[in-house]
């Protein structure tokens, strides 16, 4: 039954077994589910639960990882079906996220990002050491609407107030809505720098991520 | 492999237990308790019955350590196997009979009444990391005559763990035992599977009291686990030199074990202890000095080097509040006793020496108790090869976080604390009311008792300890009893 189906992929992404949700989601399209179904019947309710386990405190980040790796690969079989049906996902948003120039930390940077896509945001990860054009660059080019910025140093939070005063005298600094993060970061330091925004960690981030997409 | 701690060397630890054997047989022990000068005597040790010293001869002894068995287990009270006494098992209870509980909402010292040891009762059962209860205070809305057997009959309403216990008189003894049969469904059920031990103390140095002895002979004769809590003060009740009040506490506690065997060979029985080091310019008997430590893991050695089962009284503050003293004095002795592989450590919850117990400290004791258990599990290789497989899959990226690996192993590699454990970033323990782990651990306690459920307990069971614990408070001058607070079935 298509029901079953269905949950069994929710419950393959709450168990952390990407393996089953790649077999289940191609399973459920042999049977003819329809990708938006598989992805609002069976990813999403699984990667909310996963959040919310996190959220208080039953599931570590792991099990966000896992979970979110394993919608990542269901999303690559499934993002040519859509395109075959002419459909789109109703995108959050587009994100271009790096960690700062000098820096070479990564672990929250891709924790966020493997987040947002696993929540439907279009994600451009530039990696580690990202030099300041290279952000303004790929905002232009993917007509990005949110910027994350990590950075790990205290030696090098300064560029991210470097990258948003870049993005404003190219003119794009409207266009997008600024999140900055890292061991050091701060919301003090997000207002401080013109930042629009600063989530605790990955889960925050993408409910960051949504609300200032929308506004 | 398994983290160890090791403080003496095998030949002190032979004469440790050389010297002990002398001391037995000269000055001998002080014996206050007919029962056991009778036993002694027919055991053919020396008697002088008019100074009550019995003086052992070492092969009375060697006989004794031959029938004590080397390890038994207590039963939880749906009858499962819960506790292992024996070898290097680690469990903890927390610290026994606090004559004061720190009230939650004050922090400050109070006499315990009913509700204060229920509530008490229920934290324990759901807090993980505690193997055992223990009726940890003395209430004071009972008459004194029955504090022993009434903090007993409060647990066995709410409890499912096994218990620590101990008696205070030698009468209220068999009201203990009446109600434990019950509870297990008979003497024999209760012998074949314990659910408490008693605590029986010597008193230092070298002396048996009526009480205490008369509880040890009642112990060992009705298979009931005695536990021996022998507690030199070294530089006061015993030599300042802890390897001799090491070889103090092994006199007084082979004189336990010889006693208790004489009474009845094969009874389980526990070399443990309270010592501590005389704090030399309070005059106090501090828990928290590293030399106490020392004493309670050197003379655990040498009671797994006689194959008997153990236990100390580690894991407790000498400080009046949970302070920074507090926790570094509890971590320190908690660590100390996994690694010394003591079988049950009591104290966690206690402070103020022995004599006050604390929700919020045993909140935040559970905490290093969950540490010092995964402290004593070790490292693992887990797979095989250990990495190699692993890290060429990821050659040089560092995407550990999302492996299927770490998803199987991370909950068993590490301890994963309660939030009463701050380890958020600056922003996210402002944000959550820049806490004290005191002030978490204050809602822990809250949060914890309100998610507890009382076990199935029929209540034929009930009415009947409640008739057993009511005819003794009776005796006493109370006609009913304090109610179970809310509970009462």
């Amino acid at each position: 039954m298509s029901s079953d189906l269905l949950s069994q992929i929710t419950a393959s992404l709450v168990d952390g077994d990407p393996d089953v949700t790649v077999t289940v989601t191609k399973q459920a399209l042999a049977a003819g589910i329809e990708p938006l179904a598989i992805i609002d019947g069976g990813l999403v309710p699984g990667m909310r639960l996963v959040g919310e386990k996190f959220s208080c405190g039953e599931y570590f980040l792991p099990n966000l990882i896992v979970a979110a790796n394993g919608m990542k690969q269901a999303m690559q079989l499934l993002e040519p079906e859509l395109r075959a049906r002419q459909q789109t996902l109703k995108s959050p948003g587009t994100v271009v996220i790096g960690t700062v120039a000098g820096d070479i930390h990564e672990i929250g940077k891709s924790l966020v990002a493997t987040m947002l896509a696993a929540n439907g945001f279009e994600v451009h990860d530039l990696g580690v050491d990202v030099p300041i054009a290279k952000f303004v660059g790929t905002v232009r080019e993917v007509g990005a609407n949110l910027v994350g910025l990590s950075s790990l140093l205290t030696t090098t939070m300064v560029i991210q107030k470097k990258v948003i005063e870049a993005l404003e005298n190219a003119g794009l600094r409207g266009q997008v809505k600024v999140m900055v993060g890292g061991a050091p970061v701060s919301k003090k330091w997000a207002e401080e720098i013109g930042a629009d925004g600063y989530a605790e960690d990955a889960v925050d981030a993408v409910n960051l991520a949504r609300q200032l997409a929308h506004s | 492999m398994r983290p160890k701690l090791t403080i003496l060397s095998d030949t002190m630890v032979n004469q440790i237990i050389t010297e002990a054997m002398e001391l037995l047989r000269d000055p001998g022990v002080r014996v206050h308790n007919e029962d056991a000068l009778t036993l002694l005597a027919q055991a053919e040790a020396t008697i002088d019955r008019e100074n009550g010293v019995a003086r052992i001869p070492e092969a009375i002894v060697r006989k004794a350590l031959e029938t004590a068995p080397s390890e038994f287990h207590l039963y939880d009270l749906g009858g499962r196997p819960a506790v292992h006494y024996g070898g290097d098992s680690v469990q903890f209870d927390p610290g026994s009979a606090a004559l004061a509980i720190l009230d939650s909402r004050t922090q400050e010292q109070r006499v315990p009444v009913t509700a204060d040891f229920v509530r008490f009762v229920k934290l324990v059962e759901m807090l993980p990391q505690i193997d055992a209860q223990s009726t940890a205070m003395i209430c004071g809305d009972v008459p004194a005559e029955i504090g022993d057997l009434y903090r007993l009959y409060l647990a066995l309403n709410f409890m499912r763990k096994p218990v620590i216990t101990g008696a205070f008189r030698k009468d209220t003894w068999w009201t203990m035992r009446e109600m434990l049969a019950a509870v297990a469904g008979g003497s024999a059920a209760l012998a074949e599977k314990p659910i408490a031990v008693f605590d029986v103390c010597p008193s230092p140095p070298l002396l048996w009291s009526d009480l205490t002895c008369q509880n040890l002979i009642d112990c060992a004769r009705n298979s009931i686990p005695a536990e021996l809590v022998s507690m030199p003060l070294a530089g006061a009740t015993a030599p300042v030199t802890l390897a001799a009040a090491v070889i103090q506490h092994a006199a007084e506690s082979l004189s336990g074990v010889t006693i208790g065997q004489l009474a009845k060979p094969g009874s389980p029985i526990v070399w443990g202890g309270s010592p501590a080091a005389f704090d030399m310019r309070e005059g106090t008997t501090p828990m928290g000095d590293v030399a106490t430590w020392l004493i309670d893991c050197a003379y655990t050695q040498v009671g797994k080097a006689l194959k008997l089962p153990t236990h100390a009284y580690l894991g407790m503050s000498d400080a009046k509040i949970v302070d920074a003293q507090c926790g570094l004095e509890s971590a320190g002795g908690t660590m100390l006793a996994a690694l010394a592989g003591v079988n049950m450590v009591s104290g966690a919850g206690m402070l103020d020496f022995e004599s006050c117990q604390s929700f919020e400290k045993l909140v935040l004791d559970a905490e290093i108790i969950g540490m010092a258990k995964r402290l004593i599990c070790g490292i693992e290789a887990r797979e095989e090869p250990i990495a190699l497989t692993l890290m060429r899959k990821l050659g040089h990226r560092a995407d550990y976080l999302g492996e299927t690996h770490t998803l199987k192993w991370f909950s068993k590699e590490l301890y994963l604390p309660s939030e009463t454990i701050d380890r958020g970033s600056l922003d996210a323990w402002k944000r959550k009311g820049s806490k004290s782990a005191l002030q978490r651990a204050s809602e822990r306690v809250d949060s914890l008792v309100a998610k507890y459920q009382q076990p199935p307990f029929s209540s034929e069971l009930c009415a009947e300890i409640r008739a057993i614990t009511k005819a003794a408070a009776h005796k006493f001058g109370m006609e009913h009893l304090p109610p179970l607070t809310g509970s009462e079935r």
